[in-house]
This record gives C-alpha cells, sequence and structure tokens, in this order.
C-alpha cells in the first residue's frame, strides 16, 4: 500500500483520474503489477486498469 | 396529466442503465445529442398522474470539459433545466460515486440518489443511516437493486415528491477551505459587477468554481477581461500556498466533504477480504494466459452464433422463399406483371437477402452483451491493447472489430464506446475489412468450385487473413496521416465480475437487434426497389425472347437492362483483375447486399435461382474462369465497396457524407489496387 503524492499528466487526463479517486495523499494498493501485465490498482475501493505509459505518472511513497 | 423532465445520472458501472430500464421499460427511444455522436436514451414512465419524461445521460464520473460524455450532460442539465435529476450510486462503492454527487449538489439540481446494487452492500456487511446522509446531502435518497426491479415505486415516488417541491437554494454547501473560499468570493464579486447575465444564468458560485479549476468550456464564456484576470490572479496565489493547483486541491476537498458525510453515515460491519474477482483476474489478464483465454472466448461466441444461429437462418430462408412463391401465384402463370417481379425479386429478394442474417446478429449481440455484463469486456480490452496500441488504436477498439466478423453495420454502430474521435473514425474505416457474414455466401460458392477439398480450409483461412492484416496496415496508415493525433491513454475501470440477468441481456440484444432492423427496413428497401429498377429496366424486345427457356430469358433481360449495360461499360476496367462484365454485373448487384453477388450471378449464367450451393453453377464457373480468377474474385469481394446498410450507418455515425464515400470510394480503390497486384503477379506462373 502506498500514498499518492502527485500526479504528472496533462489536464484532460489528470482531471479523470481525480475524479475516480486519485486526489493527493490517497491510499493506493496495488493489485498487480507484473511487467508485461497490466498495471492495477486499487483507490477508494475501485480496481482499475491503467496503461504502461501512465503508471509512470504517478508518483507515490 | 402534467409532465415531469427526469435525467438520470451516474457512474458507469453504477447500473445506471438498469435503472432507467426499470423505469422506462420497453418505452424507450434511442438516438443522438444534437451535433455530437453522443447517444441519447429517452423514455417515458406514467405515475401518480404525472407523465415522465426520462432521459439517461452519458455515465460519467464527473462534470469536467475534459470530455465529451461529461459536457452533453452537463449542457442537458443547465440547459434542459430537468425537474428532478436522478443520481445512480453503486452502494457497494459509495466515496467514489459520490464525486458526480458533489458536482451536482454545486450546480443546485433538485436532486434524488439511487443507492443501487443495495443487496451487493448488504453482503459486504454496509449499513446506511440514510436519514442522516439525506439531510446531509439534502437529496432524497432510495435503496434500489436494479436487475432485480427493487425499489422502482419507491423512486418514483420520490421523484415525484422532489419534482413537486419549489426549487430553492440549498442550505449547505461543499466547502473548500479557508483560502479557497476567500478566492471564490473575489471571483463571484468581479462576476456579479462584470458578467451578470452569466452569473444569474448559471449561478456566481459554481462558475467561480469551475473557473478556478481551469475549465475550458466555461472559461471560454467568459468574454471580460477583469473576471479571467482575477481568476489568473487567483489560481497563482493559491498555487503558490498551497503547493498545488487548486484543481487537485478542489477535488481533494470535495473527497473530503464525502469522507466526512460518509463516516458520520456509514458502518462497515465485515472484514472486507480478497474478493474472487481479484482471483479471476490474476488468471483471466495473466500475462502469458490472458490472450489464449481471450481467443478461446471468442471461438466459442464465434461458433455459437453461426452455429445456433443456422436453425433459425434456415427458417428465414425458408419462410422468404415461400413468402416469394406465395406472392408470385397471385399472378396466373404466364402474365409477367411488373410488380409481382418488384415485390418478388426486389423487396423479398433484397431486404430478405439481409434480414435472413437477424438471428446471427441477434446472437452475436447476446454474447456481447454477456461478456459485457458479466465485466469480462474491460479485461478483454486490456488484453488486446497492447497489440491495437502498436498500430494506433484503442483496445476497446477490438470489440467493434470482432462484431464486424458478423456484420458491418452493428460493428460501425459499436463504435460509440471509443472516447476518442480519431481512434474511432479509422475502426470505423477498416471494420468492413473483417469479412462480414454475407461475405461467407460467395466463399462458400467459389472456393468449392475452383479449389481441391484438402485446400479449401486454407483457402478461406488466407482471405480472413488478409482482411485483418490489410485493416491493420490501414489502421496504421490512417493514425499516422488523415487522423493523426495522440492515442487516449488507457485508463479503465474494472468493475467486480457479476452474474448478468436475463431481463438486462434481453434488453440490451434487443436494443441493437432494432437498430440493425430498421436501417434493412427502410435504406435497404429503398436500395433494393431502386437496384431491381437498374436490373429489370429497359426490357429487351419480345422477339429477341421467342424460344428460350425461363432462365435464358432472365439472363438476356439482365444483359439488357442498365446493370447489364454497366457492367459492360466497365469490363474493360475489369479486365486487368481478370474480370469480365458477367462478373461486373454481380459486383455492381452487391453493393446492396454481398449476398446479391451469388444470385446475381446466376442469373447471368442462365442457371436460375442460385444460392450457394449449387453445383451448376459452380461447373459453369469452372468452365468459364481460373482458380485465380475466383481468387481473386473473392479478394475484390473482400476489400471493395462495403454493402449500401454499411455506407448508411457510417453516414450516421460519422455525421458526414464525406467519411461515408471516402469509406466507399477508398475502400473500392484499395480493393482494385490489391486485386490488379495478386492477379498480375499471379498470371506469370
Amino acid at each position: 500500500m502506498v500514498k499518492l503524492v502527485a500526479i504528472d499528466a496533462g489536464q484532460g487526463l489528470r482531471s479523470r483520474l481525480l475524479a475516480m479517486g486519485l486526489v493527493p495523499n490517497v491510499r493506493i494498493t496495488v493489485v498487480s503489477n507484473n511487467h508485461p501485465g497490466p498495471f492495477v490498482l486499487s483507490v477508494k475501493g475501485t480496481k482499475m486498469v491503467l496503461g504502461r505509459g501512465m503508471a509512470h505518472k504517478i508518483m507515490v511513497t | 396529466m402534467a409532465g415531469i423532465s427526469v435525467a438520470v445520472a451516474g457512474n458507469p458501472n453504477s447500473g445506471k442503465t438498469t435503472i432507467f430500464n426499470m423505469l422506462t421499460g420497453a418505452r424507450q427511444h434511442v438516438g443522438n445529442y444534437p451535433g455530437v455522436t453522443v447517444e441519447k436514451k429517452e423514455g417515458r414512465c406514467t405515475h401518480k398522474a404525472y407523465d415522465m419524461t426520462v432521459v439517461d445521460l452519458p455515465g460519467t464520473y464527473s462534470l469536467t470539459a475534459c470530455s465529451i460524455e461529461e459536457l452533453v450532460a452537463r449542457n442537458f442539465i443547465i440547459e434542459q433545466r430537468p425537474d428532478v435529476v436522478l443520481d445512480v450510486v453503486d452502494a457497494s462503492n459509495v466515496e467514489r460515486n459520490l464525486y458526480l454527487t458533489t458536482q451536482l449538489i454545486e450546480m443546485g439540481v433538485p436532486l434524488v440518489l439511487a443507492f443501487n446494487m443495495s443487496d451487493i452492500a448488504e453482503r459486504k456487511g454496509l449499513l446506511f443511516d440514510m436519514e442522516q446522509l439525506s439531510r446531509l446531502l439534502e437529496a432524497k435518497i432510495v435503496q434500489t437493486v436494479g436487475n432485480k426491479g427493487k425499489g422502482r415505486v419507491e423512486l418514483l415516488d420520490a421523484i415525484v415528491e422532489i419534482a413537486q417541491q419549489p426549487r430553492r437554494q440549498r442550505a449547505g454547501k461543499v466547502g473548500y477551505g479557508a483560502e479557497i473560499e476567500m478566492e471564490l468570493a473575489r471571483i463571484e464579486k468581479v462576476l456579479a459587477d462584470k458578467e451578470q447575465p452569466l452569473a444569474e444564468k448559471y449561478g456566481a458560485r459554481w462558475l467561480a468554481v469551475k473557473l478556478l479549476e481551469q475549465d475550458s468550456d466555461v472559461t471560454a464564456k467568459i468574454s471580460q477581461a477583469e473576471v479571467l484576470d482575477a481568476v489568473a490572479g487567483s489560481i497563482q496565489h493559491l498555487t503558490g500556498i498551497l503547493g498545488d493547483e487548486p484543481e487537485v486541491v478542489m477535488a481533494d476537498r470535495r473527497y473530503g466533504y464525502i469522507s466526512g458525510a460518509c463516516q458520520e453515515t456509514i458502518k462497515t460491519t465485515v472484514e472486507l477480504r480478497h474478493t474472487s474477482s481479484d482471483m479471476i483476474d490474476a488468471v483471466v489478464t495473466h500475462p502469458v494466459l490472458g490472450v489464449p483465454i481471450f481467443l478461446l472466448l471468442m471461438y466459442i461466441v464465434f461458433f455459437l452464433t453461426f452455429k445456433v444461429g443456422e436453425y433459425p437462418m434456415y427458417g428465414l430462408e425458408w419462410f422468404f422463399d415461400w413468402a416469394g412463391a406465395t406472392i408470385a401465384n397471385f399472378w396466373p402463370a404466364e402474365s409477367a406483371s411488373w410488380l409481382q417481379s418488384l415485390l418478388v425479386d426486389g423487396v423479398i429478394g433484397g431486404v430478405g437477402g439481409v434480414l435472413v442474417f437477424l438471428p446471427n446478429i441477434l446472437l452475436l449481440f447476446l454474447a456481447i452483451a454477456v461478456l459485457e455484463d458479466s465485466g469480462y469486456m474491460a479485461r478483454a480490452a486490456f488484453v488486446t491493447d497492447r497489440v491495437m496500441h502498436k498500430i494506433g488504436l484503442h483496445g476497446k477498439s477490438f470489440i467493434p472489430m470482432l462484431i464486424g466478423f458478423g456484420c458491418s453495420v452493428p460493428a460501425i454502430m459499436a463504435t460509440r464506446i471509443l472516447e476518442n474521435r480519431r481512434n474511432r473514425f479509422t475502426t470505423i474505416m477498416v471494420v468492413p475489412l473483417m469479412s462480414c457474414g454475407a461475405r461467407l455466401t460467395i466463399y462458400a460458392l467459389l472456393i468449392p468450385a475452383f479449389f481441391a477439398p484438402r485446400w479449401r480450409g486454407p483457402v478461406l483461412w488466407i482471405i480472413y487473413l488478409i482482411g485483418i492484416v490489410l485493416a491493420i496496415i490501414c489502421a496504421r496508415i490512417l493514425r499516422l496521416t488523415l487522423f493523426k493525433g495522440e492515442t487516449t491513454p488507457f485508463v479503465m475501470e474494472l468493475p467486480p465480475y457479476r452474474m448478468p440477468t436475463l431481463r438486462g441481456l434481453c434488453i440490451h440484444m434487443w436494443q441493437r437487434g432494432w437498430l440493425y432492423l430498421r436501417k434493412a427496413g427502410t435504406i435497404i428497401l429503398a436500395l433494393s426497389i431502386v437496384l431491381w429498377a437498374a436490373m429489370s429496366y429497359p426490357k429487351p424486345a419480345e422477339q429477341s425472347l421467342v424460344g428460350l427457356t425461363p432462365e435464358q430469358v432472365r439472363q438476356t433481360e439482365l444483359s439488357h437492362s442498365i446493370v447489364g449495360r454497366v457492367g459492360r461499360t466497365i469490363e474493360p476496367v475489369l479486365k486487368p483483375l481478370g474480370f469480365d462484365w458477367k462478373i461486373g454485373t454481380a459486383l455492381i448487384g452487391a453493393t446492396v447486399a454481398k449476398e446479391v453477388f451469388v444470385a446475381q450471378l446466376g442469373i447471368v449464367y442462365a442457371v436460375g435461382s442460385a444460392d450457394e450451393k449449387s453445383q451448376t453453377l459452380r461447373e459453369k464457373l469452372r468452365a468459364n474462369y481460373t482458380p485465380l480468377t475466383g481468387f481473386c474474385i473473392m479478394l475484390f469481394c473482400l476489400i471493395y465497396a462495403p454493402c449500401v446498410a454499411t455506407v448508411a450507418v457510417t453516414r450516421h455515425e460519422t455525421n458526414s457524407w464525406i467519411w461515408a464515400l471516402f469509406q466507399f470510394f477508398g475502400l473500392t480503390a484499395l480493393g482494385y489496387a490489391v486485386t490488379l497486384l495478386v492477379y498480375q503477379i499471379g498470371s506469370l506462373f
């Protein structure tokens, strides 16, 4: 489990991710992250899959 | 009867559509929002002496200006001012769902919340203090289980109750913290001074909130520089002291508001465990197993669709043959009436040929509805995304392409699931290259005519493969040229797996099937008649028909008609492909519906009514053409102009004739080029 620090993305993508719960300091559970498989995370009770490029844009501690 | 207008909003996957169906039943109508290709669903419902019009807004996570669905939903609420907004919330996942609710609260709409999937929430051990929550959110809350029809009456009662209340200002509001509130107040003041009409229409606070969030749509509405300057100043100030852009902090504060409300009113009583959904996903999206599982499921879908669909298909074929014969019998044997010919050959021949596919199509839609409703589609989209991404498309593009193997018409309609216009248009352009069910009749006729049994399977497979390869190449080229641009980043919610309900499946299946029927009923009927006329007129002189068999009579008539003449005129153009005027006439006929190709070829070779199993026709073909030509015919049919139904749907989905014609002529040109190449090179051996 990690905490979100920041999202480095254009406004459209950032808006979408914010609406889906990726706000600063929110707890994120990484459900699966085995490359080349999907990057799946769970936040605020929602499971979502992100494309590889996007995983890099989400900064966590 | 007094009327109430209701707009239904909610997250995707919240069961919003099921609730909409629950309210309106079969009284629904699907169309488009004006000027955009976003689906608009409207329905009616009567309750307690009120006549309700219900509009199903697109499913959205928020109401920003970042996607067309959100803008459409937002504008509908602002411009059309529905009496009630029904927000469907997934009760088993409340916090995320309430984000949209906060947006609605800020728009000051009369609100009813449907806490849907409350059975799952109960199973999760969630307990709601509905009274408190209702008071905090200033909205009526009704618990529903959409796919079991529970809560319908209570929901309708709530809607009527809220509609009857006079519109009033909300007592509470979503607070953003001292610093932001100060800036909001400042911006509101400038708005009231400089942009009064806008402030009155939209509400000063809502405008101020959107401006601080740098909402592109709202910002574009502001004309006074003082306002924009004030906003820019506020944003700069806030970014400095908060360390993040206001939009991010405001989203965070909204969730804070939600969290606060939920902590007071929702209790969990059961430990949440690793769900079975996660376990299934570990297998289904496994890096190695994922693709084979996907391919297996696709194979099952196709097998079922075509195998099971065979029986009703034979039934329909029989019915249309019977109908044709019965109508023909209204006239005594010798008198050749044009009306008879019109009805039997034109209408029944043309339209019947397309309607015969209805069972297959309904079954395909059913299979897709199962995949969607169960939740597997989202995983499948991910599995295919890796490949799709390389050709510049989105993982979700595979769904329309898959449907395209059955029929291009519903496939192109299915591209609505693609949010990005560039991806969508590219997919629409190449979908016809997925060899459809109708073309199968052509292959079924030609392959046994020209190829030995051990080659037949491979040849069929090669044709399908060529279609797929060409689609990939064309998609790549289109994405690099005409539809150049960033592809949407892949973010997709993975809803928990659910057991689809029969009711839900039938509704989904029927909705798509009905659209296909409507297309067949209108465009194809009209064009079948036009084509029939072009194939029957002008008639040759009586004397030239003396002494000929009925088949030979039809052959002469066809040869003499417009289509026959056009076929002969274009023969020189077709010669380099190895075709003659007879194939040319059949190709022209096939633009109405691909199945017509076989029937046309039958007429032109005086074989009488031919279908793909006709041995006599096959013998004639073998006698007149080489296997290379046979292969080239199939290749050309695979690629060239899609049937008119496809063109009509393309025009409808792209909102312009230009793209439909581009698809038509582009594919024909491609077909010509490829077939030319294959024939010329093939002839060297």
